[in-house]
């Protein structure tokens, strides 16, 4: 990918449902390399829009690329170029590790040689290497998340999208999660990740606050801070949240 | 007066050990709080306080009564909101209140002052079905159900995991009010960042408790001095902080690495010198005060040293 070319790109994205605009004009634009925390309180939009960001569902009006593809017409190119991993759903509790590892590799169509020779590589960095054989579900939860991670990054996407990845896990394996993260940002992977938990949103380099469909506020955490005059990014979210129509109900 | 007197409970399951003898305290009219990551055995701790459940070893006494042996006279004075949503998905939010109130031999009118503060802001849909409210909704009903009875001691089990900022502001602020009018407080949490909104709590980790106090006198228990650093390479600068010789431990929270020595005082002009040799750049250091996470993995660490 073009390093210089924005790794996503919205214009006025919106999508309605009926007469209700789920996602109402959004804009914003996302650099190659960037960790940007996507926040919202419960029913603000953020699962339809990355929803429309992932390729999965068709926006009603506006623009967007995503790893430089058009969400309306290359939508099956977007979902080659992207991972995903989710607290809720990432791998399969009743296969083993390895056996993970080969499907989503294979789900993202890498040659045998490349899942095995990549397989040994994570297990090996992630200290794993002697539960290849284990199931996932027999393991501790932050190994899991870890393994999890490694596995949406295995066909080294441009952008990874993480939904509330951290949530549960103890201090020492969330920030063993979040080393992870910054690693792969190095090499010029572009991190979208979406949270609840606004401590979580101090990891970003910069966090967007969507509240009833609309953006209400994107800069850097501390650029954020400074302009709400307040002490963390909790502060600065309730501050916004606080009044929005559509988390009464 | 202790509302509950935890002596030496253990609990396991098959091979793998939940509770590792623990013994804790909790006086009457405390909001209390177990912090503790998924898996730390803070469900099983408090399926034992609830008589749901029985320990393989140990006692634990709760108002005054055995959780084994006086069960039947203990339930009615307990309110329970379990860590997965237990009401009827498929009943209304009416319906609900209304089966909750009888089963414990009471009635929405009956107890209404108690709940109203909270069941007023459900009142509108009272005819939807459970399963059809938000998240936060959800919770606010969960609590309404497990207040119906005026309970004596109200044992939450992670009630604000997966509701966004707002809502779990909100329902701290409602256990302080219900805390206020004198119900005995205990709620678990994933998150440590809700320990300030306790009188008191446990951090517990791998069926350990590690530490008891007021949350203040937690993180004044860090002794060691604290520098906040950053750096325009986040991935950079800790690489650069794990090989400097002074080293004690480097951890990312938010915009900075948390750093402390193993020097009883830093030298931040000497660090800042390592760094920029390093080839980093936009470096700041300054002193910080340790928050409650500091705390966690200090004493997780001795934990798994000592353990």
């Amino acid at each position: 990918m073009d390093s210089t070319r924005p790794a996503i790109k919205t214009r006025n994205l919106t999508r309605k449902f009926g007469d209700f605009s789920a996602v109402d004009n959004i804009s914003f634009e996302i650099s190659k390399g960037e960790i940007f925390g996507f926040l919202g309180a419960n029913g603000a939009g953020k699962t339809t829009a990355i929803r429309m960001l992932i390729g999965l569902l068709t926006p009603t009006s506006g623009e967007a690329s995503v790893a430089g593809f058009d969400v309306f017409t290359e939508a099956e190119a977007i979902k080659n170029r992207i991972g995903y991993m989710s607290q809720k759903f990432s791998l399969y509790a009743d296969l083993t590790v390895w056996e993970n590892i080969r499907l989503y590799g294979g789900i993202y169509g890498l040659p045998m040689e490349t899942v095995k020779a990549k397989a040994d590589d994570l297990l090996k960095t992630l200290q794993l290497s002697d539960a290849r054989d284990k199931r996932i579900g027999s393991l501790p939860l932050g190994w899991k998340q870890k393994l999890a991670f490694s596995v949406a990054v295995l066909h080294e996407p441009d952008i990874v999208f993480l939904d509330e990845p951290t949530g549960g896990v103890d201090p020492i394996t969330r920030r063993q999660f979040w080393e992870q993260i910054y690693e792969v940002t190095e090499g010029g992977t572009t991190v979208f990740v979406t949270t609840h938990y606004m401590d979580e949103a101090e990891y970003c380099d910069r966090v967007s606050i969507m509240v009833d469909g609309v953006i209400e506020a994107l800069d850097t955490p501390s650029g954020l801070k400074e302009e709400f005059k307040a002490d963390n990014i909790e502060e600065v979210f309730i501050e916004l949240a606080r009044g929005a129509d559509r988390s009464q109900n | 007066m202790n509302i509950v007197e935890v002596k030496n409970i253990s609990k396991s399951y098959g091979k793998t050990t939940a509770l590792d003898d623990l013994s804790f305290e909790v006086a009457g009219g405390e909001l209390f709080g177990f912090i503790g990551p998924d898996g730390a055995g803070k469900t099983s701790l408090f399926r034992i306080l609830t008589t749901l459940t029985k320990p393989d070893c140990g006692t634990a006494n709760v108002l005054g009564m055995d959780v084994i042996e006086d069960y039947r006279s203990l339930r009615p004075l307990l309110g329970y909101m379990p860590g997965q949503f237990a009401l009827y998905q498929d009943l209304s939010v009416r319906e609900n209140m209304n089966f909750f109130a009888s089963v414990f031999g009471t009635s929405l009118e009956e107890n209404y002052d108690l709940v109203a503060p909270i069941y007023s802001q459900l009142e509108k849909f009272e005819d939807r079905l459970a399963g059809a409210l938000s998240g936060g909704m959800k919770q606010k009903l969960a609590l309404s159900c497990a207040l119906i009875h005026k309970p004596e001691l109200l044992v939450l089990d992670e009630p604000t995991t997966g509701v966004d900022a707002v809502s779990r502001q909100e329902f701290w602020e409602m256990l302080r009010r219900l805390n206020d009018e004198g119900i005995t407080v205990i709620a678990s949490t994933p998150y440590m960042d809700e320990a300030g909104q306790c009188d008191r709590v446990a951090l517990i980790d791998e069926g350990n408790i590690l530490q008891i106090d007021t949350p203040e006198n937690i993180v004044r228990s860090f002794r060691k001095p604290i520098l906040a650093v950053k750096a325009t390479s986040m991935y950079r600068l800790i690489k650069e902080l794990r090989g400097y010789p002074w080293t004690h431990s480097v951890q990312p929270f938010g915009e900075y690495v948390h750093y402390t020595e193993q020097r009883e005082e830093p030298n931040i002009d000497e660090l800042e010198a390592y760094l920029t040799d390093a080839g980093l750049s936009g470096i700041s250091i300054k002193p910080t005060s340790p928050d409650i996470e500091d705390s966690f993995i200090a004493l997780m660490k001795d934990n798994h040293t000592h353990g």
